[in-house]
Protein backbone atom coordinates (compact mmCIF):
# COMPACT_ATOMS: atom_id res chain seq x y z
CA UNK A 1 0.00 0.00 0.00
CA UNK A 2 1.38 3.30 -0.99
CA UNK A 3 0.33 6.87 0.53
CA UNK A 4 -2.99 7.84 -1.07
CA UNK A 5 -3.31 10.75 -3.09
CA UNK A 6 -6.54 13.17 -4.05
CA UNK A 7 -8.64 13.24 -7.02
CA UNK A 8 -6.78 15.85 -8.38
CA UNK A 9 -3.70 14.66 -7.87
CA UNK A 10 -5.15 10.84 -9.83
CA UNK A 11 -6.13 13.53 -12.63
CA UNK A 12 -3.30 15.21 -13.28
CA UNK A 13 -1.86 11.83 -13.40
CA UNK A 14 -4.31 10.01 -15.73
CA UNK A 15 -3.28 10.38 -19.42
CA UNK A 16 0.25 9.09 -18.34
CA UNK A 17 -1.38 6.35 -16.61
CA UNK A 18 -3.37 5.38 -19.48
CA UNK A 19 -0.17 5.09 -21.27
CA UNK A 20 1.83 3.73 -18.73
CA UNK A 21 4.14 6.31 -18.41
CA UNK A 22 4.39 6.98 -15.08
CA UNK A 23 6.91 5.03 -12.72
CA UNK A 24 5.63 2.24 -10.21
CA UNK A 25 5.12 4.12 -7.57
CA UNK A 26 2.84 6.52 -9.08
CA UNK A 27 0.98 3.86 -11.29
CA UNK A 28 0.38 1.79 -7.72
CA UNK A 29 -1.02 5.09 -6.45
CA UNK A 30 -3.63 5.97 -8.80
CA UNK A 31 -4.43 2.46 -9.15
CA UNK A 32 -4.97 2.39 -5.60
CA UNK A 33 -7.23 5.61 -5.99
CA UNK A 34 -8.93 4.08 -8.89
CA UNK A 35 -10.03 0.63 -6.56
CA UNK A 36 -12.42 3.24 -4.28
CA UNK A 37 -13.29 6.43 -6.42
CA UNK A 38 -16.24 5.75 -8.70
CA UNK A 39 -15.98 9.41 -9.74
CA UNK A 40 -12.19 9.09 -11.11
CA UNK A 41 -12.98 6.03 -12.79
CA UNK A 42 -15.61 7.94 -15.33
CA UNK A 43 -12.67 10.47 -15.55
CA UNK A 44 -10.57 7.51 -17.08
CA UNK A 45 -13.03 6.76 -19.56
CA UNK A 46 -13.01 10.00 -20.64
CA UNK A 47 -9.72 10.71 -20.82
CA UNK A 48 -8.87 7.39 -22.83
CA UNK A 49 -12.09 8.29 -25.41
CA UNK A 50 -10.57 12.01 -25.32
CA UNK A 51 -6.85 10.62 -26.34
CA UNK A 52 -8.60 8.29 -28.94
CA UNK A 53 -9.99 11.12 -30.85
CA UNK A 54 -7.04 13.75 -30.36
CA UNK A 55 -5.72 10.19 -32.36
CA UNK A 56 -8.21 9.29 -34.63
CA UNK A 57 -9.88 12.97 -35.52
CA UNK A 58 -6.92 14.87 -36.36
CA UNK A 59 -6.25 13.23 -39.55
CA UNK A 60 -4.85 15.29 -42.80
CA UNK A 61 -3.93 13.87 -46.34
CA UNK A 62 -1.72 15.33 -48.86
CA UNK A 63 -2.99 16.96 -51.89
CA UNK A 64 -2.03 15.87 -54.81
CA UNK A 65 -0.93 18.89 -55.83
CA UNK A 66 1.44 19.15 -53.23
CA UNK A 67 2.19 15.81 -53.44
CA UNK A 68 3.31 16.91 -57.28
CA UNK A 69 5.12 19.76 -55.73
CA UNK A 70 7.18 18.02 -53.26
CA UNK A 71 8.24 14.92 -55.61
CA UNK A 72 9.74 17.71 -57.86
CA UNK A 73 11.65 19.23 -55.11
CA UNK A 74 12.76 15.99 -53.72
CA UNK A 75 14.25 14.39 -56.95
CA UNK A 76 17.36 17.58 -56.45
CA UNK A 77 17.21 17.11 -52.85
CA UNK A 78 21.20 16.42 -52.36
CA UNK A 79 22.42 17.44 -56.01
CA UNK A 80 23.25 20.97 -54.64
CA UNK A 81 20.65 22.20 -56.97
CA UNK A 82 17.45 22.27 -54.98
CA UNK A 83 16.21 25.27 -53.89
CA UNK A 84 12.93 26.45 -52.48
CA UNK A 85 9.73 27.82 -53.35
CA UNK A 86 7.21 27.19 -56.03
CA UNK A 87 7.52 27.11 -59.53
CA UNK B 1 35.71 26.43 -54.99
CA UNK B 2 34.60 24.61 -52.15
CA UNK B 3 31.44 21.32 -52.60
CA UNK B 4 28.30 22.97 -53.31
CA UNK B 5 26.28 23.11 -50.28
CA UNK B 6 23.44 20.40 -49.63
CA UNK B 7 25.45 18.31 -52.28
CA UNK B 8 25.63 14.76 -51.38
CA UNK B 9 27.60 11.73 -52.61
CA UNK B 10 24.74 9.28 -54.78
CA UNK B 11 24.11 6.56 -51.99
CA UNK B 12 23.34 9.47 -49.68
CA UNK B 13 21.20 11.09 -51.69
CA UNK B 14 19.38 7.66 -52.82
CA UNK B 15 18.96 7.04 -49.27
CA UNK B 16 17.79 10.52 -48.66
CA UNK B 17 15.58 11.10 -51.27
CA UNK B 18 13.68 7.20 -50.33
CA UNK B 19 13.44 8.56 -46.81
CA UNK B 20 11.93 11.98 -47.85
CA UNK B 21 9.44 10.18 -50.35
CA UNK B 22 8.69 7.57 -47.40
CA UNK B 23 7.86 10.28 -44.94
CA UNK B 24 6.12 12.83 -46.75
CA UNK B 25 3.02 12.40 -46.14
CA UNK B 26 3.90 12.09 -41.99
CA UNK B 27 5.78 15.17 -42.70
CA UNK B 28 3.43 17.14 -43.86
CA UNK B 29 0.82 16.37 -41.65
CA UNK B 30 3.05 17.17 -38.70
CA UNK B 31 3.48 20.19 -40.07
CA UNK B 32 -0.15 21.31 -40.80
CA UNK B 33 -0.78 20.17 -36.87
CA UNK B 34 2.30 22.27 -35.82
CA UNK B 35 0.19 25.06 -37.28
CA UNK B 36 1.10 29.06 -38.07
CA UNK B 37 3.75 28.29 -40.67
CA UNK B 38 2.71 27.17 -44.40
CA UNK B 39 3.19 23.34 -44.03
CA UNK B 40 4.65 23.29 -47.32
CA UNK B 41 7.11 25.96 -46.82
CA UNK B 42 7.99 23.86 -43.23
CA UNK B 43 8.46 20.50 -45.22
CA UNK B 44 10.98 21.98 -48.02
CA UNK B 45 12.89 23.69 -44.93
CA UNK B 46 13.02 20.26 -43.12
CA UNK B 47 14.38 18.56 -45.98
CA UNK B 48 16.96 21.04 -46.77
CA UNK B 49 18.36 20.75 -43.23
CA UNK B 50 18.40 17.43 -43.20
CA UNK B 51 20.39 17.44 -46.14
CA UNK B 52 23.07 19.41 -44.82
CA UNK B 53 23.07 17.28 -41.57
CA UNK B 54 22.52 14.21 -43.14
CA UNK B 55 25.86 12.67 -42.06
CA UNK B 56 24.96 12.92 -37.92
CA UNK B 57 22.48 10.28 -39.34
CA UNK B 58 23.83 6.99 -38.36
CA UNK B 59 21.06 4.70 -38.33
CA UNK B 60 18.73 5.01 -41.72
CA UNK B 61 16.09 3.07 -38.97
CA UNK B 62 16.67 6.65 -36.99
CA UNK B 63 15.30 8.62 -40.05
CA UNK B 64 11.77 8.56 -39.17
CA UNK B 65 12.07 10.36 -35.86
CA UNK B 66 15.44 12.17 -37.04
CA UNK B 67 12.86 13.83 -39.65
CA UNK B 68 10.54 14.89 -36.81
CA UNK B 69 12.73 16.39 -34.94
CA UNK B 70 14.04 18.53 -37.59
CA UNK B 71 10.59 19.36 -38.84
CA UNK B 72 9.71 20.00 -35.55
CA UNK B 73 13.19 22.47 -34.51
CA UNK B 74 12.67 24.65 -37.85
CA UNK B 75 8.98 24.88 -36.81
CA UNK B 76 9.91 26.36 -33.33
CA UNK B 77 12.86 28.42 -35.07
CA UNK B 78 9.96 29.86 -37.25
CA UNK B 79 7.82 30.43 -34.54
CA UNK B 80 10.34 32.00 -31.69
CA UNK B 81 7.97 34.92 -31.63
CA UNK B 82 4.96 33.07 -30.62
CA UNK B 83 6.31 30.44 -28.44
CA UNK B 84 7.68 33.18 -26.10
CA UNK B 85 4.45 34.96 -25.64
CA UNK B 86 2.19 34.57 -22.31
CA UNK B 87 -0.78 32.54 -22.31
CA UNK B 88 -3.88 34.75 -21.94
CA UNK B 89 -5.79 31.94 -19.94
CA UNK B 90 -4.53 31.99 -16.54
CA UNK B 91 -3.16 28.59 -14.93
CA UNK B 92 -5.71 27.04 -13.04
CA UNK B 93 -7.00 29.79 -10.93
CA UNK B 94 -10.00 27.89 -10.01
CA UNK B 95 -8.39 24.44 -9.72
CA UNK B 96 -8.04 21.98 -13.23
CA UNK B 97 -10.19 22.41 -15.57
CA UNK B 98 -11.94 19.12 -16.32
CA UNK B 99 -13.79 18.89 -19.60
CA UNK B 100 -15.33 15.64 -17.82
CA UNK B 101 -16.77 17.82 -14.52
CA UNK B 102 -17.43 20.85 -17.08
CA UNK B 103 -19.82 18.18 -19.26
CA UNK B 104 -21.43 16.95 -16.07
CA UNK B 105 -22.87 19.99 -14.58
CA UNK B 106 -23.43 22.11 -18.09
CA UNK B 107 -25.45 18.05 -19.33
CA UNK B 108 -26.04 19.43 -22.59
CA UNK B 109 -27.68 16.37 -23.69
CA UNK B 110 -30.58 15.87 -20.76
CA UNK B 111 -31.95 12.83 -22.31
CA UNK B 112 -28.59 10.73 -22.98
CA UNK B 113 -27.46 8.36 -21.29
CA UNK B 114 -23.53 8.76 -22.52
CA UNK B 115 -23.18 12.08 -22.21
CA UNK B 116 -19.81 12.50 -22.47
CA UNK B 117 -19.17 10.08 -25.69
CA UNK B 118 -22.40 11.99 -27.11
CA UNK B 119 -20.26 15.22 -26.46
CA UNK B 120 -17.17 14.23 -28.11
CA UNK B 121 -19.04 12.61 -30.96
CA UNK B 122 -20.83 15.83 -31.98
CA UNK B 123 -16.87 17.18 -32.95
CA UNK B 124 -15.68 16.18 -36.44
CA UNK B 125 -12.77 15.56 -37.36
CA UNK B 126 -12.71 19.25 -38.74
CA UNK B 127 -13.48 20.26 -35.14
CA UNK B 128 -11.12 18.47 -33.57
CA UNK B 129 -8.32 19.98 -35.83
CA UNK B 130 -9.79 23.44 -35.19
CA UNK B 131 -9.50 23.05 -31.57
CA UNK B 132 -6.11 22.12 -32.17
CA UNK B 133 -4.47 24.87 -33.68
CA UNK B 134 -6.52 26.94 -30.79
CA UNK B 135 -4.29 25.61 -28.07
CA UNK B 136 -1.05 27.98 -27.91
CA UNK B 137 1.65 27.04 -29.85
CA UNK B 138 4.06 26.12 -27.05
CA UNK B 139 1.47 23.44 -25.75
CA UNK B 140 0.34 22.29 -29.07
CA UNK B 141 3.59 20.84 -29.93
CA UNK B 142 3.51 18.91 -27.16
CA UNK B 143 -0.07 17.95 -27.69
CA UNK B 144 1.25 16.60 -31.37
CA UNK B 145 4.26 14.78 -30.74
CA UNK B 146 2.97 12.69 -27.58
CA UNK B 147 -0.80 12.36 -28.27
CA UNK B 148 -0.71 11.99 -32.08
CA UNK B 149 2.67 10.89 -33.22
CA UNK B 150 3.29 9.21 -30.39
CA UNK B 151 6.08 9.65 -28.80
CA UNK B 152 6.81 9.08 -25.49
CA UNK B 153 7.28 11.90 -22.81
CA UNK B 154 11.01 11.05 -22.77
CA UNK B 155 11.27 11.26 -26.64
CA UNK B 156 9.31 14.64 -26.56
CA UNK B 157 12.01 15.77 -23.83
CA UNK B 158 14.77 14.94 -26.11
CA UNK B 159 13.45 16.31 -29.32
CA UNK B 160 12.43 19.86 -27.48
CA UNK B 161 15.77 19.93 -25.41
CA UNK B 162 13.63 20.25 -22.71
CA UNK B 163 14.01 18.52 -18.99
CA UNK B 164 11.81 15.37 -18.51
CA UNK B 165 9.91 16.86 -15.71
CA UNK B 166 8.98 20.15 -17.84
CA UNK B 167 7.33 18.22 -20.44
CA UNK B 168 5.68 16.44 -18.22
CA UNK B 169 4.57 19.82 -16.96
CA UNK B 170 3.97 21.48 -20.59
CA UNK B 171 1.80 18.52 -21.28
CA UNK B 172 -0.35 18.45 -18.20
CA UNK B 173 -1.25 21.89 -19.66
CA UNK B 174 -1.08 21.33 -23.12
CA UNK B 175 -4.29 18.75 -22.18
CA UNK B 176 -6.44 21.16 -19.91
CA UNK B 177 -6.12 23.48 -22.61
CA UNK B 178 -7.32 21.55 -24.85
CA UNK B 179 -9.79 20.47 -22.93
CA UNK B 180 -11.00 24.18 -22.18
CA UNK B 181 -10.57 24.80 -25.87
CA UNK B 182 -12.73 22.46 -26.85
CA UNK B 183 -15.73 23.69 -24.39
CA UNK B 184 -15.19 26.76 -25.48
CA UNK B 185 -15.11 25.87 -29.27
CA UNK B 186 -18.51 23.82 -28.48
CA UNK B 187 -20.06 26.66 -27.25
CA UNK B 188 -18.71 29.11 -29.99
CA UNK B 189 -19.77 26.73 -32.76
CA UNK B 190 -23.02 26.13 -31.07
CA UNK B 191 -22.04 22.16 -31.60
CA UNK B 192 -23.47 21.09 -29.15
CA UNK B 193 -26.65 23.11 -28.97
CA UNK B 194 -27.77 22.14 -32.37
CA UNK B 195 -26.98 18.39 -31.05
CA UNK B 196 -29.37 18.98 -28.51
CA UNK B 197 -31.74 20.64 -30.44
CA UNK B 198 -31.78 18.26 -32.85
CA UNK B 199 -32.15 14.97 -29.89
CA UNK B 200 -34.92 17.31 -28.74
CA UNK B 201 -36.96 17.78 -31.98
CA UNK B 202 -36.15 13.63 -32.06
CA UNK B 203 -37.98 13.62 -29.40
CA UNK B 204 -41.46 15.76 -30.84
CA UNK B 205 -40.08 18.45 -27.96
CA UNK B 206 -39.26 21.37 -30.20
CA UNK B 207 -42.17 23.76 -31.16
CA UNK B 208 -44.68 21.66 -29.87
Amino acid sequence: MTSPIGCGEAVRRLWEFLDGGLDQRDQRQVEEHLAWCLRCCGEVAFARELRGLLRTRTGIMLPDDVRDRMERFIEHLGDGTEERGRP
Amino acid sequence: MGPMVGALSSSDRAALRQLARTELPRLYALARRLGGVDPEDLVQECLLRACRSFGSLRDLQAGPRWLTTILTNTWRDWLRKELREPDEVPVEEDGPFSLYHVIEEEDPFPYSDTLHVDVLGAFSEHDVREVLQRVPPRYRVALVLRYIEGYSAAEVAEMLERPPGTVMSQLHRARQRFEQEMWRYAGESGLLVGAAAGERSVRGEVGS
